[in-house]
């Protein structure tokens, strides 16, 4: 039989096909956008890592005009709140135990005594290590508050010998917003584009309709192609509704192009719509395939793609692992393209690996698909 | 009856060990995420990416960057003479904090007035923008302190300058090692998931391929049906605790203080809920697709409303109300405490209470609609 060259009418028919199968099923494509929805709320507006209130328990066993003034600096410095004086060292510790807060400040009988004879005194801080990052913040936060308070109480102002100005740069006020919004989307991204896709193929193995479309003169590159398009167009809107949120609901400033930000998105979408067909090829079974896609897509996004864990800090060769996350090319060009403004230039590695990403995986997820069908 | 129970069983055996590539990813995907969640879940900030242009070029300047990079936590990436070229390194993101130091800060400084340094800090990421700047501002400090006091007047200076000295305990976790925090919480979330997905996706996938009428027509009831379907799970979820938690002591070296039963009892009641949910998913799918979909709209939520990542307390009064309505938040408790702090039932018991009785709503709730759905 001679093998049928490509057809535009037959990519068609499929791309149609594939808008009606979507189409039918309004739940979940109705989720396609409700995710980024949901997820940009979550994070917008419940989740923040500024740690803003820390339970704090007091045991004053002083109980002076120092004391008190001392720790009058505690909800002055609108960080922490002074949930409970206890009376007993015991029930400070107790406290900590049951979690009832996060830190117990101990001051010694003779703190007012020792001030005035000039004389060091101590303050014990316990902290409640168990949430590591919290912790050390708190920590900081009350050094610095007994830091000032050790300051005032010289009288005068003690001249630093060296003044450190600092400044910092995009994002002035160190809002956690603006730091994980444009990472979100892309995260979002790559959830959606897995979830989406990484079922298609498979649900046709199990239903039987593959060998149907197999018995058809349509030709694997069409199929693929078929499979893509409608899932693209669902991908670029999302991205376009993520950013409008991010820019008019969240106020992320938007510094770059947004026909740069298009261009990428584009990119992207290829990569990541291959990969969840060719898991979708490589699983045939939908149990198989979603839980595959976990582990390939999302996981790696939300965790390895510096979103909210720094690269760096991680261990070497986890850092080495983050190479093939996608997301994590994206990540960077997004926070790029809205808080930084940079050249394109800037980031040429990551566009060159944004786009050999897509490319690679294009071909082998082509490959395997054409092995199976044939 | 129980013998229906058991052939149902031995057929979703069957069914979810058939697919080698299932076995594998039943116990290859916790395994994953533990170590994914054990090694990049660092929120400790060291070796901030420091690029430095010293124009003084005095044992001075050089003394002060030697601070920065004996601290530990900033690690000098690239040196300049070029004050623009830092802003650069920055709008690259080639470095995350610049610090110039001006002709004449040695003379400044020998001469008793106030010498001045800039620092500029990528606020991009704003957790370890801040704390790069309260450690850049604590280094200079310190600096500072040094060079103003004499080296046999040090004691003295520092009473004077820090007349209180703040000693600071950690407990539970005195090397704040955020690997302590997470190792239990993946236990959690890793259950969760696939509880949830496999449960879900399970009962819909009878429905989508026909063979749901087939089992309707033997003689099975629905509670019968109910268990055959979610036993093996909780069965497989059960072992994914053993393995991970087996995998987190000997690998992560997390210390476990408290009871492994105590844990094992508050997992069979977790998994009550998250299975609970998982069923009434099913009864609300159509397709394996948005069985996928809706479990991840579960999923997602539930784990950053759980404390696993973000504190609770942080978030804004209506979103801390929601969390009560989370399986997770119990359960991360309990898996923590039972962990990190070896409580035991006298302090636990109130998590226990609350995840029974969601579980046993969520399970009720769902098996009625089951029910309904089959008569």
């Amino acid at each position: 039989m001679k093998k049928p060259n490509f057809s535009r009418i037959r990519l068609w028919a499929l791309v149609k096909k594939e808008f009606i199968h979507i189409v039918r099923d309004p739940r979940s494509l109705a989720m396609a956008f409700l995710m980024p929805l949901i997820l940009l709320i979550l994070f917008g507006y419940a989740i923040t890592m500024d740690i803003k209130t820390l339970n704090l328990a007091v045991y004053d066993q002083d109980k002076s005009t120092a004391s008190r003034n001392y720790l009058e600096g505690f909800p002055a410095s609108s960080y922490f709140s002074v949930v409970a004086a206890v009376a007993s060292y015991a029930e400070a510790r107790a406290m900590v135990d049951q979690g009832k807060v996060h830190l117990a400040l101990v001051i010694p009988r003779h703190f007012a005594r020792d001030l005035e004879q000039g004389r060091a005194t101590k303050v014990q801080l316990l902290a409640d290590g168990s949430d590591a990052n919290t912790a050390t913040i708190a920590m900081g936060y009350v050094e610095a508050i007994t830091n000032r308070f050790s300051t005032a109480q010289l009288g005068a102002k003690v001249d630093l010998a060296v003044d450190n100005r600092l400044r910092v740069w995009y994002n002035p006020e160190l809002k956690s917003r603006w730091f994980i919004i444009p990472g979100l989307i892309a995260v979002i991204m790559t959830v959606i584009t897995a979830l989406l896709t990484s079922l298609t193929v498979s649900r046709e193995w199990e239903s039987g309709t593959m060998e149907q479309l197999i018995a058809t003169p349509v030709q694997p590159i069409e199929l693929f192609l078929g499979k893509m398009a409608p899932y693209f167009v669902i991908g670029v809107l999302d991205v376009l509704f993520s950013v409008a949120m991010g820019v008019w609901v969240f106020d992320v400033p938007l510094r770059g192009s947004f026909l740069f930000l298009l261009g990428v998105t584009a990119m992207f979408l290829v990569g990541g719509l291959s990969l969840g067909i060719m898991v979708s090829t490589i699983a045939k079974s939908q149990l198989v395939a979603s839980q595959l896609a976990m582990v390939v897509t999302f996981l790696p996004a939300f965790l390895l793609s510096g979103f909210l864990y720094t690269i760096d800090n991680m261990p070497r060769f986890l850092q080495v692992v983050t190479h093939v996350v996608q997301a994590r090319y994206f990540v960077e060009v997004l926070k790029n393209i809205f808080l930084k403004a940079s050249p394109p230039s800037y980031v040429a590695d990551d566009l060159i690996f944004l786009g050999l990403f897509a490319m690679v995986v294009f071909v082998v997820a082509l490959r395997k698909f054409h092995k199976k069908l044939a | 009856m129980w013998e229906r129970i058991y052939r149902m069983l031995v057929k979703e055996f069957i069914q979810v060990l058939r697919d080698p590539r299932m076995k594998a990813l039943i116990f290859v995907m916790p395994v994953i995420q533990l170590i994914m969640f054990g090694y990049a879940v660092t929120t400790d900030v060291d070796h901030i990416k420091t690029a430095v242009c010293d124009l003084d070029k005095s044992p001075q300047s050089r003394a002060l960057i030697e601070r920065f990079t004996a601290s530990g936590y900033f690690a000098v990436v690239g040196h300049t003479d070029n004050p623009l070229r830092l802003g650069e390194l920055l709008d690259r993101g080639k470095a995350t904090i610049g610090i110039q130091i001006n002709r004449g800060f040695a003379d400044d400084l020998r001469s008793g007035r106030q010498a001045v340094i800039q620092t500029i800090v990528d606020g991009t990421d704003s957790n370890t923008g801040t704390v790069a700047m309260d450690y850049a501002q604590r280094i200079t400090q310190e600096f500072s302190r040094a060079r103003a006091a004499p080296i046999e007047l040090t004691q003295l200076a520092q009473a004077l300058t820090n007349p209180i000295e703040l000693r600071s305990r950690a407990w539970f976790n005195p090397d704040l090692k955020s690997r302590y925090f997470n190792v239990p919480g993946v236990i959690a979330v890793v259950l969760l998931l696939i509880s949830l997905l496999l449960t879900a996706m399970a009962i819909v996938r009878e429905r989508e391929i026909g063979t749901m009428e087939q089992l309707m027509v033997t003689p099975i009831r629905p509670l019968e049906l109910i268990l055959g379907k979610t036993l093996p799970f909780v069965l497989i979820s059960f072992i994914d605790v053993l393995v991970v938690t087996f995998i987190g002591v000997t690998w992560f070296h997390v210390p476990i203080y408290g009871s492994l039963w105590l844990l094992m009892f508050g997992a069979g009641l977790y998994l009550m809920s998250t299975i609970g949910v998982g069923l009434f998913i099913s009864t609300v799918s159509q397709t394996q697709q948005q069985a996928l979909m809706s479990s991840f709209f579960f999923y997602l939520p539930a784990v950053l409303l759980s404390g696993f990542m973000f504190p609770i307390s942080n978030m804004p009064e209506p979103a801390q109300w929601l969390t009560y309505l989370n399986p997770l938040r119990y359960f991360l408790i309990i898996i923590r405490d039972i962990f990190l702090k070896g409580s035991g039932w006298e302090i636990l018991w109130p998590q226990f209470a609350a995840l029974m009785a969601l579980g046993a709503v969520l399970l009720l709730i769902s098996s009625l609609r089951f029910k309904k759905r089959m008569t």
